[in-house]
């Protein structure tokens, strides 16, 4: 369960002079942007030494597909993660891979923020959105558990269970009260499903109580789809279930520009972190080396900050946020002609210039 | 053996829904009035509904509104709701505000739909000219499969702390919808349907559902046909709503996406919206929210429940009634002289409901 606050770090990875950080680079444009990540964090000296490793799962002769041993060792010895976007696999038998890594780490609580980046003009730039999803990971629609009662009737089956609810909630809270953020609202659809969403939402009220500096409120999920396209300023920490947190943390990507610059980060047990990017693979875009590493970078950036080295996340997302305003040196899926090689460039020149 | 598998096919391919042009018809007319039931509902409902009987009386529709009023009723007394159900399936046509109160195991709302077998809803999201919103040039439809799905409203406790809720999917109701989307999608001269699902992750549910719009495609070589995961439709009609067309997609999804193309082209006060059974209209708010702090006070924007009206009028074959009801609230709205709320003006359900008569007034 939660020791102490979340931000800490645990393990004996604490003692030596680097922190040792898993990275898992993954498919396409994985590598490249994984190695842009390294270089500006190695330009602002961060304190991370790298242990690469190929989390792609392995589908076994019994059926089941797991993470290979050498990256789960890695990711539960140093408890934080970096990882790239990974192919899904087509053909029969193949999992889900994200729900692969996400029931072999534990990852219960899925954190995705959305706030406007200048420079990276969209509908929504002028007022400005700042809000974040925290999204349970583990149950819900995403269970996989369905059949064909008779031919022509599948039934899916989705799950809410006490305790899962309950740890989301949690999170969601803690995640509030650690980052000076005064709201969190829940999002459900209770009144049609009075028992699963129902319990979803009491466990939000529950814990809500234990946090009377932060301010709750719960709302439905169309109301909110209603609201969030028309003033998404009102919104600040949002949690829910796992569908909805799936298709509204993409929504909110969209408000900011799109899931090539969205960070997001899932959170497991006794203090274990893995940041990713969500975006594709964007296969291509490998040949000529055009991928945009803003996503896994700002992924790093959360992931910083939940090590506590805020001070070179600021100093790198200074440069990023520097680079994009001024959009002369950005990549094609934001409307520039440059590479990956020539952003990052660009960023490691900002942050040497403000040493 | 065969039967059973024979005459569902059948019975989809052959399936009549109470579309614009398939012919209304007509289930109750006294004395050249056409019964419409009008079931103000809960909430800013009943304000709503009275801009409407105000804007029929003034033009001298020839509807006469049987009212059921269900805002008294309890929920131990189904007496009312029953009456409401008799009411519109003699009559074939409906107008309806949003109901508030959940019934023995589902809401009202599910119940009406479930009892009346209206299972398509129609939500058209067009861009209005005078209205301020981060999208212009938005004309999507969104057909969004009502009777199943997520809200079959089965759940139980299998044990204490462990919630199961059923999905329901069928190939006779995917198939259904299907057919309905493409009709209308020919009907109305669209050029394009996207089925909405999630079949990456629900593959047996949402996999049929995708493969029943798949072969209903097949028979409409005429209309382009793709599909997309719901996340990304989402993230797309907020970077870029003007790619969507004609939408089909299971009920969990229909709510989110009709809701979300409500608040792109201006709110829920805006939006109109059909419900189709093979023999029963119902016309109703698109967006479906009661508003319950605000009831009383006639500032809710009686736009979408008049314009759901005039789509009822049009349905009814009194199309020049409807039609220039359309164009005066379109007017209305364009000269953004008188505006609700919730469109950034100050005037009052009933100021909004003179400033449309004015507008009729002034065409005859």
């Amino acid at each position: 369960m939660f020791s102490g606050r979340i931000c800490k770090l645990l393990g004996p990875t604490l003692v030596r002079h680097n922190h040792t950080v898993t990275l898992f680079p993954g498919d396409g444009i994985g590598p490249q942007i994984s190695a842009s990540v390294k270089e500006i964090f190695s330009t602002a000296e961060v304190p991370i030494e790298w242990e690469e490793h190929d989390v792609y799962p392995i589908l076994e002769k019994n059926g089941k597909t797991r993470i290979p041993q050498p990256a789960v060792d890695s990711l539960f010895k140093n408890k934080i993660g970096l990882k790239g976007p990974m192919r899904t696999a087509i053909g029969k038998g193949h999992v889900s891979l994200n729900l692969t890594i996400r029931r072999t780490f534990g990852l219960y609580a899925n954190v995705r923020p959305a706030k406007s980046i200048p420079g990276v003009k969209t509908p929504y730039s002028d007022e400005g959105v700042d809000c974040i999803i925290v999204r349970e990971n583990t149950e819900g629609e995403y269970s996989g558990i369905e059949h064909t009662v008779v031919p022509g009737v599948v039934q899916s089956v989705k799950l809410i269970t006490r305790e899962a609810s309950r740890n989301v909630a949690e999170y969601a809270f803690k995640y509030a009260r650690d980052n000076n953020r005064s709201n969190v609202v829940a999002l459900h659809k209770a009144n049609i499903m009075n028992l699963s969403d129902g319990m979803f939402l009491d466990q939000c009220k529950e814990v809500a109580q234990k946090y009377q500096d932060i301010k709750f409120r719960d709302m439905y999920l169309d109301s909110a789809c209603l609201k969030i396209v028309k003033d998404p300023g009102q919104f600040d920490v949002m949690v829910m279930p796992n569908l909805y947190g799936d298709i509204l943390s993409d929504l909110t990507a969209g408000l900011i520009g799109g899931l090539g610059l969205a960070p997001s980060g899932n959170m497991g047990r006794d203090g274990l972190a893995l940041y990713e990017a969500v975006h594709g693979t964007a296969d291509d875009l490998v040949e000529k080396n055009k991928g945009n590493p803003t996503a896994l970078l700002m992924s790093g950036l959360m992931m910083l900050r939940h090590m506590e080295l805020n001070d070179h996340a600021n100093k790198i997302e200074k440069a990023v946020l520097a680079t994009l305003g001024e959009r002369k040196v950005v990549t094609g899926d934001i409307g520039g002609r440059a590479t990956n090689p020539e952003y990052t460039a660009e960023i490691c020149r900002k942050i040497l210039a403000s040493s | 053996m065969l039967r059973t598998f024979v005459r569902p096919a059948l019975s989809t391919l052959n399936c009549k829904a109470a579309s614009s042009t398939t012919g209304f018809k007509s289930g109750t007319k006294y004395g050249g009035k056409t019964t419409v039931t009008l079931i103000p509902g809960d909430g800013v409902g009943p304000e709503i509904a009275e801009s409407v009987t105000t804007l029929f009386k003034e033009m001298s529709v020839p509807v006469e509104f049987e009212v059921v009023d269900l805002t008294k009723y309890t929920l131990r007394d189904d007496g009312a709701f029953n009456n409401a159900i008799t009411s519109l399936k003699r009559n074939g046509v409906g107008l309806k505000g949003v109901l508030n109160r959940a019934g023995d195991f589902r809401t009202h709302n599910v119940e009406f739909r479930g009892n009346l077998d209206t299972y398509a809803n129609v939500v058209r999201c067009m861009s209005y000219e005078g209205i301020k919103t981060h999208h212009t040039g938005i004309d999507l439809i969104a057909i969004r499969e009502n009777t199943e799905g997520e809200y079959s409203c089965l759940e139980h406790e299998s044990v204490p702390g462990v919630v199961e809720s059923l999905k329901i999917i069928t190939r006779e109701k995917s198939m259904r919808i299907a057919k309905f989307a493409f009709d209308y999608a020919l009907e109305h001269n669209r050029k394009k349907v996207t089925c909405i699902h999630k079949a990456n992750i629900m593959k047996l549910s949402d996999g049929l559902f995708k493969r029943c719009c798949a072969e209903t495609a097949e028979l409409y070589p005429s209309i382009e046909y793709e599909e997309q995961i719901v996340d990304n439709t989402c993230q797309q009609l907020v970077i870029n709503p003007t790619q969507f067309d004609v939408m089909v997609m299971p009920n969990l999804y229909g709510n989110l996406v009709s809701n979300l193309g409500a608040g792109l082209v201006g709110g829920a006060g805006l939006v109109p919206s059909k419900s189709y059974g093979d023999d029963i209209a119902v016309f109703e708010p698109g967006a479906r929210h009661t508003w319950m702090e605000m009831k009383g006070m006639y500032v809710a924007n009686p736009v979408a429940m008049v314009l759901s009206s005039a789509f009822m009028l049009k349905h009814i074959m009194l199309h020049e009634a409807g039609d220039n009801l359309i164009t005066a609230v379109k007017d209305v709205l364009r000269k953004r002289t008188c505006l609700t709320g919730d469109l950034g003006g100050n005037a009052k359900t009933r100021d909004m409901t003179t400033a449309i008569l004015k507008e009729l007034d002034s065409r005859n």
